[in-house]
Parts: C-alpha cells; sequence; structure tokens
C-alpha cells in the first residue's frame, strides 16, 4: 500500500476543510487558500493518475478500514484521477479567469463566502468522482447542488436569485427522483456499495426477480441525473442560471457541474447496473432520443438568442445532448466519444465564457450583438479565444471538438441497427447550425465599426487574465493535437471502471 | 397483485406522497406551496425507508437487558439514511426558504411567474 492511495481522500477532506476555514478568513487570504487548495487537489490527482495508470488497476481505499459492507469506499482507476486533475485545471483557469471581475460582480464583504462555496463545489465534484458508495453519492450530489445554488445567486441581483430559484427546483426534482431511485435499488439488493450492488442486480436479472421495480429504478436515476445536467427538455433553467451569474460561476457551472452528474450517471451504469443490462433496459433509447432533441434545439434556441452569454448557455444544451447521444448509443465506443466530449466541452464551454468577458467588458458592459461589433480590435486577446473556442465548439481541425465529432461520426458508423443514420444526419444539422450562430458571432466580432460608440475604448491589459486565456486555447490545442493518448487512456480507464 | 399490495401498504402510501409532492413542486406556482411539496415529497421517501427497515416484532438495534441475538434487531442502516435525508431537505429548505424571502422582499410577490414577468421590466442586468 502506497501514500498514494490516501491522496484521493486527503484531496476531499482538504476540499472541505478549507471551505470550513475560509468562512472566518477576508476575502483576500480565502482566495489565496483557495488557489492553493485547488494547485494542490491537481497535484493529488496527477500523483494518483501517475500511479494507477502505472500499477494498471484500479485501487479500492476503504475508509478507516472497516470493511465491506460495513465500511465506505473510494475507488480509482485512470479515469477517476485523469477526471479528477482535468476538472482541477478547468477550475483553476476559470476561477483566475474570472477573478478581476469578483469586485465589480459581488459585495467585497461577501467574497470569502465565495471562496467557500466554490470549496465545497471543488470537494463535492472530487467525492461525486472517486466515491464507491452510492448513498455517499447522493449527500455530495445535495452538496454540489446547494453550493452551485449559491455560486448563481452571489451576485445578489434579482435575475440572479430568480435563477437560483429555478435552478433550485429543477435540481430537487432530480435529485428527489435519484434518492427515491437509490433507495429502491437499496430495497431490492440489500447493499449500498457500487461492487456489492452489481453482483445483486446481476443475480436479479438471472433469476428474473424484480424486473419492475430494477427498471423503475434504474429510471428514476437516470432522469434524475438528466434533469440536473440540464438534458434537453429540463434545460428551463440554464440560460439565465449561466447567462447572469459571475464569469467564473458560469464557467464552473457549465463545464464542470453538470459534467460531475453525468460522471455519476457513467459510473451508476458500469459499476452498479452492468453495462449489458443497461443496454438491453428501454432507457437508453430514451437518453438518446432526448439527446438527439436537445443537439438541435439547444442550437437553434442559441441561434434566436441576441445576448452573447445566453447563446453560449444555450449552446451547452447542444452539447450536453451530444454527450446522451454518446451514452445513449449503448456501446463502449460510443461511450469513449461521450467522455472525450465531457473533456472538450468543460475546455472550450469555460473559454469562451471566459473570454466573452473581455468583448463584453470593451462594449460597455453590453452583451447584446450589436454593441459587439469590432470588439475583437478592441480586446485582440479575448477575440483570439473566442474565436478558438468557437473553432473548436464548431469542430475544426487542430481543436477538440473536431476530435469528439470524429469519435462520434465514427462509432456511430460502426453501429448495427437502427441508430447509425440518425446520430449522422442529426451530427451533421447540429455542426450546421453551431457554424451558424458561432461564425456569426466570430464575423460580428471582427466586422470594423469606425462610428461604433465603444471604437476608442482601449482594454486595460490584464496579465493575468491574457495568460489564463492563453493556458485555455493550449488546453484546447492538447485535447484537439494529442488526442490518440487521451482516447487510450479513457479506453484503459473504462476496462478498470468495469 | 391486491395481496401484495395489502402487504405492503405502507410502501404505497410513500409513493402516493411522492407524487403529490412532486406534482406540486413542479406544478405550483407559489413558492412557498413548492417548499410544502418538496417536504412532502422527501417526506414520502424517508417513510419508504423507514417502512423498508421496519422487521414486525424487532427492536431499535440498542443492546437492552443483555440480549445480543441478531433476531433482536432491525438493521440501523435504513434508518441512519432516513437522517442523513432528513439533514439534507432540512438545508435545502432552509436555502429554499431564504431565497424566497430575498424575492419577496423585493418583488413583494410569491408568484413565480409574476416574479418572472417584474424582473422582464427591470431595465439592465
Amino acid at each position: 500500500m502506497s501514500i498514494v492511495w490516501n491522496f484521493p481522500a486527503i484531496s476531499i477532506l482538504l476540499c472541505l476543510f478549507a471551505g470550513i476555514v475560509s468562512s472566518g478568513l477576508s476575502g483576500k487570504s480565502a482566495r489565496r487558500l483557495n488557489t492553493v487548495l485547488m494547485i494542490t487537489v491537481l497535484v493529488l490527482s496527477a500523483a494518483t493518475l501517475k500511479y494507477v495508470s502505472s500499477l494498471g488497476e484500479s485501487v479500492v481505499y476503504v475508509m478507516g478500514r472497516f470493511p465491506a459492507p460495513w465500511g465506505n469506499e473510494l475507488r480509482f482507476g485512470v479515469l477517476e484521477a485523469g477526471m479528477a486533475t482535468f476538472f482541477a485545471v478547468i477550475m483553476i483557469l476559470s476561477m483566475l479567469g474570472g477573478h478581476h471581475k469578483l469586485s465589480e460582480e459581488v459585495e467585497s464583504r461577501q467574497h470569502n463566502l465565495y471562496y467557500v462555496l466554490v470549496d465545497l463545489l471543488l470537494s463535492s465534484l472530487l467525492a461525486l468522482i472517486y466515491t464507491n458508495d452510492i448513498f455517499t453519492a447522493y449527500v455530495f450530489v445535495e452538496i454540489n447542488t446547494i453550493a452551485a445554488c449559491g455560486l448563481i445567486m452571489i451576485r445578489g441581483i434579482g435575475r440572479t436569485i430568480e435563477a437560483a430559484v429555478r435552478y433550485m427546483i429543477m435540481s430537487l426534482i432530480g435529485s428527489g427522483m435519484l434518492l427515491m431511485g437509490i433507495c429502491i435499488l437499496y430495497d431490492i439488493t440489500g447493499h449500498l456499495l457500487m461492487s456489492n450492488m452489481k453482483t445483486a442486480i446481476a443475480g436479479l436479472v438471472i433469476d428474473g426477480t424484480y424486473p419492475v421495480a430494477l427498471l423503475v429504478s434504474i429510471t428514476l436515476i437516470c432522469v434524475g441525473l438528466a434533469i440536473k445536467s440540464a438534458l434537453f427538455p429540463f434545460h428551463a433553467w440554464l440560460p439565465d442560471a449561466y447567462g447572469y451569474s459571475t464569469v467564473s460561476s458560469a464557467a464552473i457551472l457549465s463545464s464542470l457541474v453538470s459534467k460531475g452528474y453525468i460522471f455519476l450517471l457513467i459510473k451508476i451504469i458500469y459499476r452498479v447496473v452492468g453495462f449489458n443490462i443497461f443496454n438491453n433496459s428501454d432507457i437508453i433509447d430514451i437518453l438518446f432520443v432526448f439527446g438527439l432533441a436537445g443537439m438541435i434545439f439547444g442550437s437553434v434556441n442559441a441561434i434566436r438568442e441576441n445576448d452573447v452569454r445566453r447563446m453560449i448557455a444555450y449552446s451547452s444544451v447542444a452539447q450536453i445532448g451530444y454527450i446522451y447521444m454518446g451514452i445513449g448509443m449503448g456501446t463502449q465506443f460510443g461511450m469513449i466519444a461521450a467522455i472525450f466530449h465531457i473533456l472538450c466541452h468543460a475546455a472550450t464551454k469555460s473559454l469562451l465564457f471566459v473570454s466573452a468577458i473581455g468583448l463584453t467588458d470593451v462594449s460597455g458592459c453590453n452583451r447584446q450583438f450589436i454593441y459587439m461589433t469590432g470588439s475583437g480590435y478592441r480586446h485582440k486577446f479575448a477575440g483570439v479565444a473566442f474565436t478558438v473556442g468557437s473553432l473548436s465548439m464548431v469542430g475544426v481541425p487542430l481543436f477538440a471538438g473536431f476530435i469528439s465529432k470524429l469519435l462520434f461520426a465514427e462509432s456511430a458508423v460502426s453501429l448495427s441497427g437502427s441508430k447509425m443514420l440518425p446520430v449522422l444526419i442529426v451530427l451533421g444539422i447540429s455542426t450546421i447550425l453551431n457554424a451558424i450562430y458561432f461564425m456569426k458571432t466570430v464575423i460580428r466580432i471582427y466586422t470594423p465599426a469606425p462610428d461604433s460608440p465603444y471604437q476608442a475604448i482601449k482594454a486595460r491589459t490584464i496579465w493575468p487574465y491574457c495568460v489564463v486565456l492563453v493556458f485555455f486555447i493550449a488546453v484546447n490545442l492538447v485535447l484537439g493535437c494529442m488526442s490518440d493518448g487521451i482516447v487510450e487512456l479513457i479506453k484503459q480507464g473504462l476496462i478498470m471502471f468495469g | 397483485m391486491g395481496a401484495n399490495l395489502a402487504a405492503n401498504y405502507v410502501q404505497a402510501v410513500a409513493m402516493v406522497l411522492f407524487v403529490i409532492g412532486f406534482a406540486n413542486l413542479l406544478l405550483q406556482k407559489n413558492l412557498l406551496k413548492k417548499i410544502i411539496g418538496f417536504n412532502i415529497m422527501d417526506s414520502g421517501t424517508y417513510l419508504f425507508l423507514a417502512d423498508m427497515g421496519y422487521i414486525k416484532g424487532r427492536v431499535a438495534p440498542i443492546v437492552t437487558d443483555g440480549i445480543q441475538e441478531v433476531e433482536r434487531y432491525i438493521n440501523p442502516i435504513p434508518s441512519g439514511l432516513v437522517l442523513t435525508g432528513i439533514v439534507v431537505s432540512v438545508s435545502v429548505t432552509a436555502l429554499m426558504l431564504s431565497l424566497t424571502v430575498r424575492l419577496y422582499k423585493r418583488y413583494h410577490s410569491l408568484d413565480l411567474d409574476e416574479i418572472s414577468m417584474l424582473i422582464k421590466k427591470e431595465k439592465g442586468v
């Protein structure tokens, strides 16, 4: 047993303690603590990743040395450690990228509370990634929801409070269904640890006992998590929540919070229900259909939007649709594409939110497109970064989005049966729609506007912000150009996962 | 089916409560009614869990009179889950109520649709 075994547990606990300590600190110290914490989590997760990939199998860490079935467990393989490392990177970049706007957006006496919420959010994300106990997952889902709600409402204007209420209502519906699903599963299996549940469920399926209860519980869990991650018909809360909260909040919410729930769903599919049993149930088709619908309707809403941040938010609905479509394909390839798209979307969407704020700053803080004409010339860094993000979302080679679209198309071609054609057609339509609204924006920000009232505004060069944008672009290029290694890691991780 | 339902009537009641709460949380316009709906929904879940965990004729798992046989006591885990769930739902209720208070102070309404209309009329972001 190596010391690395303790790292995941330590990183979760560190985040929780940092959150508690921050509540008594000044805003500035809380910010320093938060930055140190995120870097520590990054280092610990990267060390864990290195350790498990050299070990070649996943590790079960027994909390407090109480063995199963009494104790609580963490379990980590390449996929979990890799996801934690990636989340930490995106979180650091999102927090640093939005830092200069924080004093405008949040009252200064509440700054430390903001960092408390971010610390708690990070801890819950890590716990969702690592835990092997389904009820612990539920508790951290709730912590995640409360922290995310705080991040939305901390700006304190009417719109964000209303958005937070709407977010809470949808989230409570989702977590109520998740809890009920978990209770029924516990009821028919008698276990809460994922590995024990899987054995019990496999037995139930072979014996043919409780087929209805099993189907109902899987449905409740899938729909609950789909509502929480804003799958298409349940996305009404999303544009306001992402569009009006602080920059860092919007970047973190869109790129990490919804992905945490999706990761939990993938984990439940593999570790609790079993991939084959899930594939044979009808739920997978429902996720598939709603995923396809989300890809189209999210983009259509984004085209009709006149506010740049709400447009990016609607684009998230479409991208979440891609991920659920990948899960819904029901093959290993589809799942790999979905997981790669989680990474791609997290990297790109946070880049778009952070760079959009640079562009609106040089347009008199107006977010409507008409005011943003020519803003790419006024803030060159943000213009370039926004263009990179847009190209990646559209799926231009070199960038991350291209690889995930390629993976989706490849896995669709290998599908047999009726799912292949819908995937390819909708993928094509959705790419065109993506291109319409993103390219429209890019052309708008690079159209010279000599008579614009904001022409005279020169962007204050805030170096940390520009460096963050450069790092974001680098992450995107790494995902786009070195995808072979990453796909290989995901493959290895999925094998360890099952 | 009928015999099953009669034997498990508590679970059936729990499911009915869950659905009532769910519908209220989703469909009511008034924020306070939504919060009450949420609490009914969660209570339904706890009733379900508590009924699952209870075995007739056994007592709570606290050793009394020196009797240590397993057959005398129930499994403590479902009760523990109910307690955890109650803690979660209390904190979420507190958060929702505080949000409702802030919205009411600002817009003097508890109707979510009306609040949305008022917000749209506000100028600026």
